[in-house]
C-alpha cells in the first residue's frame, strides 16, 4: 500500500506551486524578479512546474546594479532562451545616469540601496501589480514576518505593522489602481531546504556557486571577488583562492568562503554543517541591526 | 542533513507576555542547534548592552524595530529549525488579548499548539483564551507546558494541580489530542534535553513529543475536494487539446478512472489524467498540486469544483460561520462585503449575528451584535451563488472562509463554517 502523507521538501513543493498560480489568477501584469541567485532560480523553476505544460506565464526581471558577475548574466540569458519567456531589465546605471538616484560616495559606499528607485521604477513603467521573489522567512528577522501576498502602497512602501492577515490557503491580493503586491512563494524554505531541493532536482545553477579558484580581497571576514569596480585599500592585497559563494548579488558587496564543494552533494554537505548564516557574508546587512527592515519598509525586495 | 522522508510540522506556540514564550522559542532553537554563530554573537552582544548574565534566549526571536522597543511580538513572525525526523515551522504568535487575530491567523494552518502556562499562576484568563482559539480552529494537537518549573522547586503537586485547574475548564471544549508537559524554558529542563530535576515525570520532552506526534492523518482523505485555481491550455503543438485543470488537493485521494462531478453545474465526467508538474502519476492526495484533465469537454473554471460524483459537499447560499473580526473598523450590517472561499469568491452580506462569544467565560451574548477587532461570533452570512460548503470541523480548507472589505480591499474578517 502507499503512504499519503508528504515528505516536507514535497509539502514545500506544493505550496510554492499554490502561491505561483494564485499569483496568476489574481494579477494582471506579475514578473519573477530575478537575480541569478540560487533562490530566484528555484522560484523560476518551481513556476515551470506549476503551469506545465504551458510556458511560464511571468517575464522575469532583473535589476541590474551594473556590477555584475559575468557568469551571472550569461546564465541569465541561457535560461531565459531555454524557457522562451521575457525579460525585462531595470538598470542602475540609467537611474543614475538619468539623475534618479546618485551613487553612494565613501569607503563602503555600494549600489544596493540604489536598486529600490530602480526596481520601483521598472515596476510603474512595465505596470506590473506583483512581483514575485526569492525572499524567504529564515534569511532575516525582517522577512520573518513577511506575508505570502505583501502588499506594497503606491510609493511600493511596506507597512509592516499594518499587514493583511493571512489565513489557512485563503491569499487576498485585492489592491487599487498604482498599488502592487510582493508574493514569495519559497517563505517557508530554508537555505538548507533550498539545497537538498536543488539537488534532488538537479538544478542548473551558476558556475559560481561551486568551489572554484578566483582572485580575491579578504574584507570583513570573508573573501571579496576582485572586479574591475574593487578598489584596493591600505593593507589589502590581492591572494588566490578556492572559494565558492553562498548567496549571489552585487560583485563589490558579495563574499566567499573558502571551500572545496565543488559538487550539489558536497555543497549540501557543506551548507548543513554551516555554523554561519548566509547572509553573514553580505555586507548590506551589517551596516546597522534594522539595516533589511529599512529598506524593505522603503520598497526593496 | 540527509532526511527523505520527513514530515512537516507546523506549530504555534501562545502564552501571556510573562509566560516565559520567546524563552522557549530560543531555547528550542538553541538545543537544537538551530542558532548560528554570527546569530548567536549578535544576541550575546545585545544581551551583555542589556546588562543580562549569559545569553539571553529570548533575544534569538527579537523581531521588528517596534517590538524590540517595546519588548512585545506585535505580529506573528515565522521560525524554523530541523531535526533528523521533522522540519518544524514555527508560528510565533502574541499572546495579549488585542493580538488574538494574530493567534487565529498563526492556528489557521497549525497541526499542533503549544500553549504555555506559568507554574506560579496556574491557569488563568489567557490560557482558557488561548484554548478556546485552538479548539475553534480545530488545532489536532494541543501541547501544554507548564513553565518556570524553577519557580516551584520542580513540585509535581503544583504540577497535578494546574492539569486538574485545565482538564476542569477545557471540557467544555473540542480537543482530540491534550499533552502535558512540565518544563523551565530558561533551564532547559525537558525541553530538548531532558530534566534531572523531575525523575517523576516520565513522558516525553517538549522536542520528542513534536518529533512523534502522528499528524499524517490531520488532513482529511476521505472527502475528495479539488477546487479548481487556473485552467492551462498551452496551445502548442504538442500539447494543442490539452486543457488542464490546476489546484492543490484540499482533501481527499483522487486516482485515473475515477467518477468525478464538476460543482457547481453538476457536470459528471471520469479523471483521465493527474500531472504533478511534468510527472504523469496514477493518483494524488492532498496537499498535492496538480494538474487534472477530464475524459469530457465540460466547462471548467476557476472557482469550480471537482469531487468524487458519490461524495459532494452541501451547496448553499446561507450558512452559518464562527466569526472572528480582524480590522480596526467594525462590523458594518449593511455593508457588501465579498467572501472568498476556496478559489471562489462572492458578494455576500452579513445577515445575522446570532450570538457573540465571551472568550473568556466561554459564555454566549445573543444581545450585543457589534462586531469590533478580536471579536468572535456566530454568525449567518447570505452570498450572492451558492458555494460549495464543508463543515470546517471535517475540512479545514473548503470549511473556512474570509470576508474582504470593498472599499479598504482589506481582509476583515476569517471564518469557520458551523
Amino acid at each position: 500500500m502507499s503512504k499519503y502523507y508528504l515528505n516536507y521538501l514535497d509539502e514545500l513543493e506544493s505550496e510554492a506551486i499554490y502561491i505561483l498560480r494564485e499569483v496568476w489568477a489574481q494579477f494582471e501584469n506579475p514578473v519573477i524578479l530575478f537575480s541569478g541567485g540560487k533562490d530566484s532560480i528555484l522560484v523560476t523553476h518551481l513556476a515551470k512546474k506549476a503551469f506545465f505544460p504551458s510556458k511560464i506565464p511571468f517575464a522575469l526581471m532583473h535589476v541590474d546594479t551594473g556590477h555584475n558577475f559575468p557568469e551571472t548574466i550569461k546564465f541569465r540569458d541561457d535560461l531565459i532562451k531555454e524557457l522562451g519567456v521575457k525579460l525585462i531589465v531595470g538598470s542602475v546605471q540609467e537611474s543614475i545616469n538619468s539623475g534618479r538616484v546618485a551613487e553612494e560616495k565613501g569607503k563602503n559606499a555600494t549600489r544596493n540601496a540604489l536598486q529600490i528607485t530602480t526596481l520601483l521604477d521598472a515596476i510603474e513603467e512595465n505596470k506590473i501589480d506583483c512581483a514575485i521573489g526569492g525572499g524567504r522567512r529564515d534569511e532575516e528577522k525582517a522577512r520573518a514576518k513577511e506575508r505570502f501576498f505583501s502588499h506594497r502602497d503606491d510609493f511600493g512602501q511596506w507597512d509592516p505593522k499594518n499587514q493583511r492577515p493571512e489565513l489557512w490557503n485563503l491569499l487576498n491580493g485585492k489592491h487599487f489602481e498604482g498599488e502592487h503586491f510582493r508574493a514569495f512563494p519559497i517563505s517557508n524554505w530554508t537555505e538548507m531546504d533550498v539545497w537538498n531541493y536543488i539537488k534532488r532536482e538537479n538544478i542548473k545553477i551558476p558556475s559560481l556557486y561551486f568551489a572554484h579558484e578566483r582572485k580575491v580581497v579578504f574584507r570583513s571576514n570573508s573573501w571579496i571577488p576582485v572586479s574591475e569596480y574593487l578598489r584596493l585599500e591600505e593593507g589589502e592585497n590581492i591572494e588566490k583562492k578556492k572559494i565558492r559563494f553562498r548567496t549571489l548579488g552585487d560583485i563589490t558587496i558579495t563574499g566567499g568562503i573558502e571551500s572545496d564543494a565543488d559538487t550539489l552533494e558536497k555543497i549540501v554537505q557543506e551548507v548543513s554543517a554551516m555554523r554561519k548564516t548566509e547572509r553573514g557574508d553580505r555586507s548590506d546587512d551589517k551596516r546597522s541591526e534594522t539595516a533589511m527592515e529599512d529598506r524593505k519598509k522603503q520598497g526593496y525586495f | 542533513m540527509e532526511i527523505n522522508n520527513n514530515q512537516l510540522l507546523r506549530f504555534t506556540t501562545a502564552g501571556s507576555v510573562d509566560d516565559g514564550k520567546s524563552t522557549l522559542i530560543g531555547r528550542l532553537l538553541y538545543d537544537s542547534k538551530s542558532i548560528f554563530e554570527d546569530q548567536l554573537e549578535s544576541v550575546s552582544a545585545t544581551s551583555a548592552k542589556k546588562g543580562h548574565d549569559g545569553v539571553d534566549l529570548a533575544l534569538f526571536t527579537d523581531g521588528l524595530k517596534d517590538e524590540r522597543e517595546q519588548g512585545i511580538t506585535i505580529d506573528v513572525a515565522y521560525r524554523y529549525f530541523t531535526t533528523p525526523k521533522r522540519k518544524f515551522i514555527i508560528a510565533d504568535t502574541p499572546g495579549h488579548i488585542q493580538y488574538t487575530r494574530n493567534m487565529v491567523t498563526g492556528a489557521s494552518t497549525a497541526n499542533a499548539a503549544v500553549i504555555l502556562i506559568d507554574a506560579r499562576h496556574g491557569v488563568i484568563e489567557q490560557t482558557k483564551r488561548h484554548s478556546f482559539i485552538a479548539s475553534l480552529l480545530n488545532i489536532p494537537h494541543l501541547i501544554v507546558c507548564v513553565n518556570k518549573m524553577d519557580l516551584v522547586d520542580f513540585s509535581e503537586e503544583v504540577y497535578n494541580n494546574i492539569i486538574i485547574q485545565f482538564e476542569e475548564f477545557s471540557s467544555k471544549l473540542l480537543m482530540k489530542d491534550v499533552r502535558f508537559i512540565p518544563i523551565s524554558a530558561l533551564k532547559g529542563d525537558n525541553v530538548v534535553n531532558k530534566s534531572e530535576n523531575m525523575a517523576w515525570y516520565q513522558n516525553g520532552t517538549l522536542l520528542s513529543t513534536l518529533e512523534n506526534l502522528h499528524i499524517s492523518s490531520d488532513i482529511n482523505k476521505i472527502d475528495a475536494r479539488f477546487p479548481v485555481q487556473t485552467v492551462l491550455r498551452p496551445q502548442s503543438d504538442r500539447y494543442r487539446d490539452y486543457r488542464g485543470y490546476a489546484g492543490r488537493i484540499a482533501s481527499g485521494i483522487y486516482r485515473t478512472g475515477d467518477e468525478v462531478a464538476v460543482l457547481p453545474s453538476g457536470f459528471t465526467s471520469k479523471i483521465r489524467s493527474i500531472n504533478a508538474g511534468e510527472k504523469e502519476v496514477e493518483e494524488a492526495y492532498a496537499p498535492m498540486s496538480v494538474a487534472i484533465t477530464l475524459e469530457d469537454d465540460i466547462d471548467v473554471s476557476r472557482g469550480d469544483m471537482i469531487v468524487k460524483k458519490n461524495n459532494q459537499p452541501e451547496q448553499e447560499q446561507e450558512f452559518d460561520v464562527m466569526l472572528c473580526w480582524l480590522n480596526n473598523d467594525a462590523m458594518n450590517p449593511r455593508a457588501k462585503y465579498t467572501i472568498v472561499h476556496t478559489s471562489n469568491e462572492e458578494r455576500a452580506i452579513i445577515k445575522e449575528v446570532i450570538y457573540k462569544m465571551n472568550i473568556n467565560t466561554f459564555e454566549r451574548d445573543s444581545e450585543d451584535s457589534n462586531l469590533e477587532m478580536n471579536d468572535i461570533a456566530r454568525v449567518k452570512i447570505r452570498t450572492t451563488r451558492r458555494l460549495m460548503l464543508d463543515s470546517y470541523r471535517d475540512n479545514r480548507i473548503t470549511g473556512s472562509i474570509i470576508i474582504i472589505d470593498e472599499n479598504s480591499n482589506e481582509t476583515v474578517a476569517a471564518g469557520m463554517i458551523v
